[in-house]
């Protein structure tokens, strides 16, 4: 019996995880290559099975979205990496009221993205927040002295996409001059980048503080008594240090960013014209609105993959490690 | 206990800045020059809070576009007045859907990580890693299957439906977190209780149990966080407007015409409060909670 018990303690788990993250995953791609596009439900396969995922890729919403993920991802975690960092060194070093920063900097990860989104969307609205701001301070005022239009961004309403690679890349591979979908930086998309850093650098904050605690003295003392100043220390002893750190920080964000729906959701949605649509919109609305279950299914499979792409080598990676060192 | 830094071998001395406490004024230039630097990141970390608390404080009246930073010299309840008779009902599907949840992922989490690190058997690492993959599954791929499980038992749009949902989809962190912690319980304390005769579940509800209490304080307050704040299951397992959980009932009334700018404010405040209360009142250990997100 005791030796049994073990197993027994964990069977509602095992059982549970069986059914609900494996047995689930296994029913939607199931229906990813099903006929099932309307109301009733239809399991048949369709032919050739990979037909959905086909029209997947050829749907312009579903390229924009792609596209629109992709620099968001980039943006997002470049400058809520960066930031952690900053004010994690910055934090480490503050010889007053270091808790206070600390808690203060990691406040906005303890709110719901709905709720930070609410707050955002009236901040980037072209009628006030930011943009009345710039009349506040005088940004306005100076521009319009120096001869220049006044700073309105449109913000989350404005459809444009700026540094469009489009003609550089037609240029080389002409066949691509004729692509349908701008690759570039849609500006809707910038507010809710800045939004999610806002929310989440703390925890890249928390993370450079935890990593910096393993930084050992010696070797920064050291560094010292060589004559490097506090801006070498940093950039030549202690940031390469932290870059097992900076590497955990990078696939938790990007995790969080391939998943990201609540907060576009909250701010602008899908945006004018999909600017701001995301895969985590796309399944949504295609399962529950649409009621194209097939679409919406292979979707959401195609988020998993790239959730996996980027959090299982990590996973193995910190497991064999652990496996080592037992 | 669960950072994620990969610690080497051997550690010579922990930097002490982390946990010191002694305050001074700065005195070079350059301590002068990190607080500056701090402070100006700190007014631009609390300007979203700024926005959120005076617009909740004005009347319906005043919280118009032109306004928004402005002092509100003339503060006004009738936001909260307003968005609390809008999301009441709401704020008590939550807490009933949350608390429930929090509890039972915490519970089977302990065990869970009581076996992990202490009782392992031949291939208990391999379910652990299968368990532990569960948390980082983006949740749109169960969402179609996880619909018609919860119709097929007759759980789908009611409270204990999206009870089920939060507490399954929580086991893993839970269990992560616990397996963690009881990992740093020692050896020796255990195979001392059993010499004495106690069997398995008598050591742990005897000697890890009375142990575990910040671990369940860091598990529960990680879970109620995270499910508190959740939206996508919400919506999605109990979309019926009566029973809709705060933060889904937020986002309609944010999107709503009819509903003034202070009272989808004082809404959005009403509903950040119990989390970030916790957060302010627990931060270490909310702060252990989501490193140990990031597996060690």
């Amino acid at each position: 019996m005791s030796q049994h018990l073990p197993k027994l303690l964990l069977l509602p788990t095992v059982v549970l995880t069986a059914i609900f993250v494996y047995g689930f995953i296994a029913f939607s791609i199931v229906v990813s290559i099903s006929n099932w596009n309307s109301f009733g439900i239809n399991l048949n396969v369709r032919s050739p099975w990979y037909q959905t995922y086909l029209d997947l890729f050829a749907n312009p919403r579903f390229q924009i979205d792609l596209r629109n993920q992709l620099i968001f991802t980039v943006l997002f975690l470049i400058l809520t990496t960066f930031i952690g960092l900053v004010v994690g060194i910055l934090v480490h070093n503050v010889v007053i009221a270091r808790g206070f920063f600390r808690t203060l900097f990691l406040a906005p990860y303890a709110l719901s993205f709905i709720v930070a989104g609410v707050v955002w969307r009236w901040l980037f609205n072209p009628e006030t927040g930011v943009n009345l701001l710039f009349d506040i301070l005088g940004v306005n005022g100076a521009l319009k002295a120096a001869g220049m239009e006044p700073l309105k961004p449109g913000w989350m309403t404005d459809p444009s996409v700026v540094l469009s690679i489009n003609d550089a890349l037609g240029s080389v591979i002409p066949p691509l001059r004729d692509l349908g979908l701008q690759l570039g930086i849609p500006v809707a998309l910038i507010p809710i980048v800045i939004a999610a850093s806002w929310q989440v650098s703390g925890f890249a904050m928390a993370m450079t503080l935890a990593g910096l605690g393993t930084v050992p003295v010696e070797m920064i003392e050291a560094a010292r008594v060589d004559g490097a100043s506090s801006w070498q220390v940093y950039t030549r002893v202690v940031v390469p240090m932290l870059a097992p750190t900076i590497v955990s920080t990078l696939v938790i964000l990007g995790w969080t960013s391939l998943k990201i729906f609540d907060l576009v959701v909250a701010m602008s949605g899908s945006g004018p014209g999909f600017a701001t649509d995301v895969p985590g919109i796309f399944v949504y609305e295609l399962t529950f609105q649409a009621f194209q279950y097939n679409t919406g299914a292979a979707a959401s499979i195609m988020m998993l993959l790239a959730v996996a792409i980027v959090v299982v080598p990590y996973l193995t990676h910190t497991y064999n490690r652990q496996e080592d060192a037992e | 206990m669960a950072t994620t830094v990969a610690t080497p071998a051997k550690l010579p001395s922990r930097n002490p800045r982390t946990s010191a406490r002694t305050w001074r004024l700065p005195r070079t230039a350059g301590e002068v020059l990190v607080l500056i630097v701090l402070i100006v990141f700190g007014i631009a970390t609390l300007v979203p809070f700024y926005v959120l608390i005076t617009a909740a404080l004005r009347s319906s009246a005043e919280a118009v576009p032109a306004n928004m930073w402005d002092f509100p010299w003339n503060t006004s309840a009738d936001g909260f007045a307003q968005a609390w008779g809008l999301l009441h009902a709401n704020l008590l599907n939550s807490f009933l859907v949350v608390v429930p949840a929090t509890a039972l992922s915490s519970i089977v989490g302990a065990f869970n990580g009581y076996v992990f690190s202490k009782l392992k058997f031949r291939g208990s690492n391999l379910i652990f890693t299968l368990v532990l993959i569960g948390m980082f599954i983006p949740y749109q791929s169960v969402l179609i299957p996880l619909v018609r499980f919860l119709a097929a038992i007759g759980l789908y749009g009611t409270i204990p439906g999206l009870i089920l949902t939060h507490f399954v989809y929580g086991i893993s962190i839970a269990t992560l977190i616990f397996r963690n912690y009881y990992a740093a319980l020692p050896k020796e304390l255990i195979e001392a209780a059993q010499l004495d005769g106690a069997g398995v579940l008598q050591v742990f509800f005897r000697v890890v149990l009375p142990l575990s209490v910040p671990g369940f304080i860091v598990t529960a307050l990680f879970q109620f966080t995270s499910q508190w704040n959740d939206f996508l299951f919400g919506l999605v397992v109990v979309p019926d407007p009566a029973m809709q959980v705060a933060t889904v009932a937020l986002n309609n009334m944010s999107g709503s015409l009819t509903v003034d700018w202070n009272v989808v404010m004082a809404g959005a405040l009403i509903i950040a409060l119990p989390t970030l209360l916790l957060y302010l009142l627990l931060s270490r250990f909310f702060v252990r909670g989501l490193l140990s997100g990031s597996v060690k």
